[in-house]
């Protein structure tokens, strides 16, 4: 991190990537442990370089599934005093330690990675007038554009991001995956076209429950980024995948559209593919083009968005991306390439590519 | 009589060895430069009277004819210049006004060609807009944000009034009676082929165009001509004119000479009497007079049309903009200061306003910044030249362009910015009918048709080349331009980075 | 068949019609040439003028030729297509049809046979009047 110039880190520099991604969900809320999403990505080794890897994990805080689990790294003490200081007026600490991590040769350059279990203060809460996602993510915006040296990368319930700058097998190991288990897991391998070295930099990205996971370079960035902005939202990374998660947490948490709908919305038939339909259809999807049009997505993308009790896979409408998608009995699973799914299931019920804009649904069973 | 100070601007070059003597050019100007020397058996030319608008040139069968700029010169100075004694000369010799026609040909920067349009390479795919569908369909008109479902599941959004072009191009205003009612025919027919709208400018609509209603768009200007509830409602959308980018501040004059028995019929105003707009709405002297208008017009027409409020890109521009996105309009169409007009004093049109792309770059960045960019829809206008500005214009924020000085030229004119005197040789601003009828609308639509149509496959390569296949991910997408010989100032206000940053 | 016709509120009176028609039957190839080498050529359009009215006129090729039943040589014939041509080697400048045609469309040329409009037929495609006007106010078509 301090070979590269300040100017090329996330945030500073917009950074086109290439990516693996890969992901998997039980339906049946089946929890196995995460060495078998380590296992999965890694025979995707050649889609990443070793600058990015990551994972997100659902269900693997049982014992805490009430309290927001905020992930954080600190380039030094004083970052943390200062976090623990505002966590600590903020919200009640029900837990706190380091994340437990395993010696790599390939990853160097640790920050202090730190786990913090929190519910907000009903007082603080109450005086914000903020619903609570809102007060949760409003903390940890302040927290990561004004506490220098601390971001907070996971701040969902029940659910965990564990990234670093690395090959994501390398990653995997670090964190020690092998000792969660969660009944759904995403990773990303990145492959970014210049040298960033910054873990809060890795995939997956992450806001409240949402992960997202993201292989492409989208070409509406900033159309997408300035219209979110004007909502309150601070795209500080200059990422795909930051955008992304916030425009998914727009639409589907604040404006309450189904994801279905925000998949819609993201990457909608063409006009000419709607005109062919019949209404009340056409009415339906011209009225969410029209409505949120600058949300639409262009360029390649393949992405796993992780949700409260599901997983939604989607690419762009042209499918510039490639995405492989298989079940086997309640698991759903997802990947760059076929080979990642192949690895931990070797003979799938079903197995397909998903078209462009058609978004695939996993959900936990009532 | 008096010394003429004035000398001509133009000289007629004929080639007398290709000249046949069949008095073309005679019969086809107006102004009357060309004539027959029996004695001589030759053209001859008063280019006193020369505009060089090349319709002599044009029509000649042979091209005998060239028209050059004299150089007959005053003493060079670069601080009292030719054009500021010849204007000195004409103020001294009638005491008026000076008046010119169509946009300033002043050198002020234009931004356009200070910005440079991205394209993918490697890490993201361009797109073949001969193999991949690439949507140019806009929709403009404030967006409804807030949705729900009913208990069946049922999206609910709610409708606002709006336009929908099939590429984001409009013909902006342009009123009958500054152009000639063929004109108005070409550009409503056009509209209609290619989707899109036109305006009727402040004239009113005449009779025989109510059939273009859904394709038009209905404006409301200071001096009202025109205007009742058939004309209100017999378009898709209504504009209130506050401004024009060539004369901000100040209203319109159509002399009487141009109010014909069907202009003036179409205006409500007494033929041969002039048609003077004020500079102000008299019902408007400040932004919640706006409103009110804005209110009665959707009144008078059930709130089923959009109205746009149009407005001269002046120095103040974003927070006039704010206030008009909080006064009810739909849409707000901005026209910059190098913008065509049919007659503007000089001095107005050459020294007052600021230029298209600063304005419109600020005021979408302030219509964000305020949270209320999806209220309305914002056009620019004033200066766009080609499918490259239509690009920029969009990347910037727009959502859709008005051109006007373009479908002109499409339909002859050849910017000899005379409009102002009525003898258009184009048949374009002219209510002559002897030159009129020199404007067939059957090839004048055509030609719009056409023009538009290839700044569409203009606009679809460059947003393949970038990797955008539908326009809204185009607009506002800042980081798809760069400037180029721009100061940081420039730079921060259009909202870009220079090229290789 | 096609013939050539004038939508006269397009008609501009410039008089280009005459000049391109001379011009494309002078024979010469730079059109200087046709007009200041030698005595211009007569026309077989006439574009005609009154107050604020102008329309070009050309040959019908009506039907029933008037101008064919009066020729005393058999010089105008009715071909096959609809045409009505002069074979200018028999013409022997009596200038009946002259007379006779209800449009003025045949023209008188001093000393030599009457020229009417032949639609181009001999250059092909479309008629030098129809192609250089510049407001598309004649045309050739079917009606």
């Amino acid at each position: 991190m301090k070979d590269i110039p300040e100017k090329y880190i996330e945030g500073n520099a917009r950074i086109p990537s290439g990516c693996a991604i890969s992901g998997f969900f039980s339906k049946k809320g089946n929890r196995v442990s995460g060495d078998k999403i380590v296992q999965s990505i890694s025979y995707m080794h050649d889609r990443s370089n070793g600058l990015g890897g990551g994972f997100a994990g659902y269900g693997i805080y049982p014992e805490y599934k009430d309290q927001y689990a905020l992930h954080v790294f600190y380039n030094d003490m004083r970052a943390r005093e200062k976090t623990e200081q505002f966590l600590n007026e903020h919200f009640d600490i029900v837990n706190l330690s380091r994340i437990p991590t395993r010696k790599h040769k390939n990853i160097v350059n640790e920050p202090l990675i730190w786990r913090y279990f929190v519910s907000p203060l009903p007082t603080k809460l109450a005086s914000s007038q903020l619903e609570e996602q809102e007060f949760v993510v409003k903390c940890v915006i302040n927290i990561n554009i004004g506490i220098d040296g601390a971001y907070v990368f996971s701040s969902g319930k029940n659910m965990g991001v564990f990234k670093a700058v690395g090959y994501p097998e390398d990653v995997g190991e670090f964190y020690r995956l092998d000792e969660y288990k969660g009944h759904a897991w995403t990773a990303h391998g990145r492959y970014p076209t210049n040298t960033p070295g910054w873990w809060g930099g890795a995939h997956p990205f992450s806001l409240l429950d949402y992960t997202i996971v993201h292989n492409g370079e989208i070409s509406s960035y900033d159309a997408n980024r300035r219209y979110i902005e004007s909502y309150g939202y601070k795209c500080t990374l200059l990422t795909d995948t930051e955008v992304i998660t916030y425009i998914i947490d727009f639409l589907n948490r604040k404006k309450g559209l189904s994801l279905e709908d925000t998949a819609r919305v993201i990457a909608p038939p063409f006009w000419q593919q709607i005109e062919a339909l019949p209404d009340p259809e056409r009415e339906r999807l011209t009225d969410l083009r029209k409505a949120f049009s600058s949300l639409l997505i262009t360029g390649p993308f393949s992405i796993i968005l992780g949700f409260k009790d599901g997983i939604m896979a989607l690419n762009d409408r042209l499918k510039l991306r490639s995405m492989v998608v298989a079940e086997k009995d309640d698991v759903l699973f997802v990947a760059s390439e076929e080979c990642a799914i192949k690895a931990i299931c070797s003979n799938p019920d079903r197995i397909w590519s998903p078209g462009g804009g058609e978004p695939v649904f996993a959900t936990l069973e009532k | 009589m008096a010394i003429n100070y004035l000398q001509p601007d133009y000289e007629v070059v004929r080639n007398n060895d290709r000249c046949i003597r069949c008095r073309v050019c005679e019969r086809q100007c107006a102004n009357e430069v060309h004539f027959f020397d029996e004695k001589r058996n030759q053209m001859l030319a008063d280019e006193t009277k020369c505009v060089n608008c090349h319709r002599c040139v044009t029509l000649c069968p042979t091209r005998a004819l060239k028209i050059v700029k004299t150089d007959h010169c005053f003493k060079p100075s670069a601080n009292y210049t030719e054009s500021i004694i010849k204007d000195i000369y004409a103020q001294a010799d009638t005491g008026g006004v000076l008046l010119s026609s169509m946009g300033t040909p002043k050198e002020y920067p234009v931004y356009w060609d200070k910005m440079l349009i991205n394209a993918s390479q490697v890490t993201n795919p361009s797109i073949d807009p001969l193999r991949e569908p690439m949507e140019t369909r806009t929709y403009l008109g404030k967006k409804c944000e807030d949705v729900s479902y009913d208990k069946t599941g049922k999206l609910m959004i709610r409708h606002y009034p709006g336009l929908q072009l099939e590429t984001p191009i409009m013909f902006s205003a342009m009123s009958y009676g500054s152009i000639s009612k063929n004109a108005h025919e070409c550009l409503a027919r056009a509209a209609e082929e290619l989707g899109i709208y036109y305006n009727t400018g402040e004239g009113g609509l005449n009779e025989d165009f109510y059939k273009y209603g859904k394709n038009t768009i209905v404006q409301v200007a200071s001096g009202r001509f025109g205007v009742h509830e058939r004309y209100l409602n017999a378009g898709a959308a209504i504009e209130i004119k506050i401004g024009q980018g060539a004369k901000p501040g100040i209203g319109g004059h159509l002399p009487g000479a141009k109010i014909g028995a069907d202009v003036a019929k179409t205006r409500m105003i007494p033929e041969g009497s002039d048609a003077i707009s004020p500079a102000p709405h008299h019902d408007i002297y400040s932004i919640e007079d706006l409103r009110q208008l804005v209110f009665s017009l959707k009144e008078a027409t059930d709130y089923k049309k959009p109205v746009i409020v149009k407005i001269a890109a002046v120095h103040n521009i974003a927070a006039i903009a704010s206030g008009i996105a909080r006064s009810g309009a739909d849409i707000i169409a901005i026209d910059g200061f190098r913008g065509g007009t049919g007659a503007a004093p000089t001095r107005i049109r050459d020294n007052v306003g600021i230029p298209i792309e600063l304005a419109l770059a600020s005021v979408d960045e302030r219509l964000r910044e305020e949270g209320i960019r999806s209220n309305v829809s914002v056009v620019a206008g004033g200066s766009v030249r080609s499918s490259a500005d239509v690009v920029k214009a969009i990347a910037l924020g727009a959502d859709a362009v008005y051109i006007a000085t373009p479908a002109l030229l499409a339909l002859g004119c050849h910017l000899c910015r005379s409009c102002h005197t009525g003898k258009c040789n184009w048949g374009i601003a002219t209510q002559k009918p002897e030159l009129y009828k020199r404007l067939n609308p059957e090839i004048g639509y055509k030609r719009l048709v056409n023009l538009v149509t290839a700044w569409t496959h203009e606009i679809k390569e460059m947003m393949g080349g970038m990797g955008i296949n539908s326009i809204e991910a185009l607009r506002g997408n800042r980081l798809m331009l760069r400037g180029i010989g721009l100061t940081q100032k420039e730079l921060d206000i259009l909202g870009i980075k220079h090229a290789g940053e | 068949m096609k013939k050539v016709h004038v939508n006269e509120d397009k008609c501009l009176g410039c008089r280009l019609c005459e000049y391109w028609c001379a011009f494309s039957h002078s024979g010469e190839k730079y059109m200087p040439d046709a007009f200041n080498l030698q005595k211009p050529p007569v026309p077989r359009i006439v574009v005609e003028e009154n107050d604020k009215i102008t329309f070009a006129v050309a040959c019908r090729h009506c039907d029933d030729a008037i101008c064919v039943k009066s020729c005393i040589s058999g010089a105008l014939s009715k071909q096959a297509d609809g045409t009505v041509l002069v074979d200018e080697s028999k013409c022997v400048g009596c200038h009946t049809c002259v007379l006779v045609c209800p449009f003025g469309a045949i023209r008188m040329d001093e000393g030599k046979a009457v020229k009417k409009c032949d639609l181009c037929l001999k250059t092909g495609g479309v008629p030098s009047c129809v192609q250089h006007c510049p407001n598309r106010a004649i045309v050739y078509e079917e009606r």
